[in-house]
């Protein structure tokens, strides 16, 4: 590994906890390239790693967010601990359609929440809260 | 099954089956609907969403390591300076309003919605 490609994997890292505690994701999105382009990973490995580190960030961010009192801990383990249900129902579904028309009815849905909550962030004033 | 227990096991299926199609975690698909259908602020949906991702990935990550697929020193290189990064994010998020907060989830929405399309 090269020291460029090292340098990369960490800014690449900062960038996704960075951006999952200003928006609540958890950073795959970033996670997963950097592995994949910079580390050497496989694509596959590169997911399954990236999960590993989803974790981390993820555990810690709440933390975070619990003592700045913005995490409701039980509604967040309810759909956490829910979630296989999904695993299944998108099994099916991935079975019994085409991912193509998965991959637009779900690029659909985000577009519809993006235009509703753009419309929070044009349309409403408040304070900015205090620092803790 | 109390109707708020539904609710948020309709989020959990949409998340799973989100996160389980494409690889990725099920934050944009929970954050807005905490939002929109929980009447959530955005701190509060983002902070929920983190808890329910941890839960979420930790399950996920367990069946990889099962198959040997993933690299823990890999994960530990990339993860400490997000360690970092959510550290400095969650802090920020604090002094910005929520409604910047929205916008730029509404941001990250088309961009994951351009990226499934093409």
């Amino acid at each position: 590994m090269e020291a460029t490609d090292l340098f990369a994997a960490l800014a690449i890292g900062f960038a996704a906890g960075m951006a999952g505690g200003l928006v609540g994701v958890g950073g795959g999105v970033l996670f997963v390239p950097g592995l994949v382009i910079f580390l050497g990973l496989s694509q596959l490995e590169g997911e399954a790693t990236s999960l590993l580190a989803i974790v981390l960030v993820a555990v810690v961010g709440a933390w975070r967010q619990h003592s700045y009192g913005n995490l409701r801990l039980k509604d967040g383990l309810v759909i956490g601990a829910l979630s296989p249900l999904g695993v299944v129902v998108g099994t099916v579904a991935a079975n019994a359609v085409s991912e193509r028309a998965l991959e637009l009815s779900f690029a659909a849905v985000q577009i519809v929440f993006a235009y509703r909550l753009a419309r929070r962030a044009l349309g409403r004033r408040e304070e900015v809260a205090s620092p803790p | 099954m109390s109707p708020r227990v539904a609710r948020l096991a309709a989020i959990a299926t949409a998340a799973g089956a989100f996160s389980g199609l494409f690889g990725v975690g099920g934050g944009t698909i929970i954050v807005p609907l905490l939002i929109l259908w929980f009447s959530y602020g955005e701190r509060e949906a983002t902070g929920t969403s983190l808890a329910a991702i941890a839960v979420i990935a930790a399950m996920a990550a367990g069946a990889h390591a099962l198959y040997g697929n993933v690299d823990p020193l890999a994960a530990l290189l990339i993860g400490a300076p997000a360690v970092g990064g959510i550290l400095a994010g969650t802090a920020l998020q604090q002094r910005i309003p929520e409604r910047a907060v929205a916008g730029a989830f509404a941001v990250l929405l088309v961009s994951s919605a351009v990226a499934l399309v093409l």
